[in-house]
């Protein structure tokens, strides 16, 4: 607007900086407590400068953590979430919203449900099933009296069970699908025109136009996937397959009131951790906001 | 809402959705089921084959003053950090929103937190509120005893909730900030002809507005604080001191899988799915009547 409002001004530029500050802070705190000593991390109050032990600590950490191959089994994690959900999701949108058939709506409403309930409610009967992945079909078949052998898949400690589960979910579909219902029908009607089939217009002119969706998603589900923590803390018992968040748990030794933990080192894996999400976040910024904004996740 | 023009081949339209349908079943449908069996039976203490008791499991967890506990905390947590964080990224998305110098600066900063992990928060947040290192440390030194999460449990719930509010104040923000945003920008410039002031215009347009935006974000923030809070506990009180932070997740990883008593677990995780059902429904009624202003 154009009125002159500098006393309001200020105290709204007053209240950003505040939010700013609040913001910042912590992962400014993390940084600097990662930089020194562990005697000078632990002086009351804790020098507001970094140290001079960067590179000490990080690497200290990087080994007692072993974030090298713990960071590749989270981007593996990550990236197989996204990819899983980006896929998965176009194809299952495609099919609900481009074809006519009669079980189209209890599909739709089957897949929305999932929507309601995330995997922390009902995590102890998932964990069961993940540790004996075919145990749904072979009940069934039992109460069908079929005595078909079904083999036991057994999904702890692999990269299948920590990635499935995750995209179990409804948050792609929807977003996708609120997309293709934009697209104009003639865009269809030329294509079908033109001679192509469902799947040439899916690929030629579906994805393209989906590009930007499947960012915005991508986006969200590699942040999504990245921080996952109670999942991993119960698919993992072999240390090789230990996420770069389960690695936290690793480092302190325990809720509060136990010693207190090494917090220079502490900070330096807490830094390790926030950054490559925050990476992610910083760089595809209108991705992420979009993506959060549209599937209401 | 259908479109005019589709294709007919059902058996294609059967393939490409069977891998959704497939996934949904096996991770979703079958375990939420696994959850009501288990709910209602009881495993022997020597294997075999689960035994019906009916609603003996939920009568056994309502009469436990261990889960009350955790549900009458659960809810504590759930308002007060719901309630912080929505009031603070509320202010922040209509200061941002006035577009002053500089805000696009303010705006890139402050979406940071929703990017970090929840374990990570609560070890960052520990850190800063630690009673005998980093930054309440001083004040401990001027008033000896003042704070001490581990073992005053007022302390502890203001820790978690103070970490949890950090997070989702960032993601508040982006709301609110799309909602304000999404308001005509004439609607606000006719008002300032008509000489209201921003205050004025702020409460008598903007907040009014922002109304479906405010529902929606506190029927998730309740939801996410409910089932989402797991990673910070767990990293920062471990449920303690004294069970002050046992939320409802926390006690149903506790009872599950510490004690390996998956029917108390799985009637516990029924009680907390009702209760996230309940609140997706009032969401979807408040979704479903957003004000159209156009």
């Amino acid at each position: 607007m154009i009125e002159r409002t500098p006393i309001l001004n200020a105290i709204t530029h007053v209240i950003m900086l505040i939010g700013v500050v609040v913001a910042v802070l912590p992962i400014a705190v993390v940084f600097i407590a990662s930089t020194h000593d562990f005697r000078t991390v632990n002086m009351v109050p804790m020098p507001l400068w970094p140290g001079d032990q960067f590179f000490e600590n990080y690497a200290r950490v990087w080994e007692k953590a072993d974030f090298g191959a713990k960071m590749i089994n989270s981007l593996i994690v990550a990236v197989g979430v996204t990819a899983g959900k980006i896929v998965i999701a176009a194809l299952s949108a495609f099919a609900i919203v481009y074809f006519k058939y009669r079980l189209r709506m209890v599909f739709f409403w089957l897949i929305f449900i999932t929507l309601m309930l995330p995997l922390e409610v009902r995590i102890v009967p998932t964990y069961a099933v993940v540790a004996d992945t075919l145990s749904p079909f072979r009940t069934i078949l039992d109460f069908l009296g079929l005595p078909l052998f079904v083999p036991e898949v057994n999904l702890l400690n692999t990269y299948t069970g920590l990635i499935l589960p995750l995209v179990a979910t409804a948050t792609g579909t929807f977003l996708y699908r609120q997309f293709f219902l934009t697209i104009p029908d003639e865009l269809a009607e030329a294509a079908k025109m033109d001679g192509a089939g469902p799947i040439r217009f899916f690929l030629e002119v579906l994805i393209p136009l989906s590009k930007t969706n499947m960012a915005a998603l991508a986006t969200i589900m590699f942040v999504y996937a990245w921080n996952q923590y109670l999942w991993p803390l119960l698919v993992v018992t072999d240390q090789d397959m230990a996420t770069a968040t389960m690695q936290l748990k690793k480092i302190v030794p325990g809720p509060l009131f136990g010693q207190p933990p090494i917090w220079n080192e502490a900070m330096a894996a807490t830094l390790l951790v926030m950054i490559p999400p925050l990476l992610v976040v910083i760089f595809m910024q209108g991705y992420f906001v979009r993506g959060l904004v549209n599937t209401d996740k | 809402m259908d479109k005019r023009v589709t294709f007919k081949s059902l058996w294609l339209a059967g393939a490409l959705i069977a891998p959704q349908m497939l996934l949904v079943f096996v991770f979703f449908y079958w375990p939420a089921s696994q959850a009501f069996y288990w709910a209602f039976t009881t495993q022997p203490p020597f294997g075999g084959v689960n035994e019906w008791v009916g609603l003996q499991n939920f009568r056994e967890i309502f009469a436990d003053r261990v889960y009350w506990n955790s549900v009458q905390v659960s809810v504590l947590f759930a308002v007060a950090s719901t309630t912080l964080s929505i009031v603070m990224s509320l202010v922040l998305a209509v200061a941002v929103d006035r577009q002053l110098t500089g805000y696009r600066t303010y705006r890139f900063v402050l979406f940071w937190p929703y990017a970090i992990a929840a374990p990570a928060v609560g070890l960052a947040f520990r850190f800063i509120f630690a009673p005998q290192a980093g930054f309440m440390a001083a004040l401990n030194d001027a008033f000896p005893g003042l704070w001490n999460p581990a073992v005053n449990g007022g302390h502890a719930m203001a820790l978690i909730v103070f970490a949890n509010s950090w997070k989702m104040v960032a993601y508040n923000f982006i709301f609110f900030l799309a909602g304000l945003q999404s308001i005509p920008r004439s609607l606000l410039e006719a008002a300032a002809m008509d000489g209201s002031s921003v205050v004025r215009r702020v409460f008598d347009i903007q907040l009014p507005l922002l109304a479906p935006t405010f529902f929606f974000l506190l029927v998730i923030n309740i939801t996410e604080t409910f089932v989402d809070s797991f990673g910070i506990v767990d990293i920062t009180t471990g449920g303690g001191p004294a069970r002050a932070t046992d939320l409802m997740v926390f006690k149903i990883y506790s009872d599950g899988f510490k004690a390996l008593d998956y029917s108390m677990a799985a009637a516990q995780s029924i009680v907390l799915m009702t209760l996230v059902v309940c609140l997706t429904f009032i969401q979807f009624r408040f979704v479903e009547r957003k004000i159209h202003y156009k």
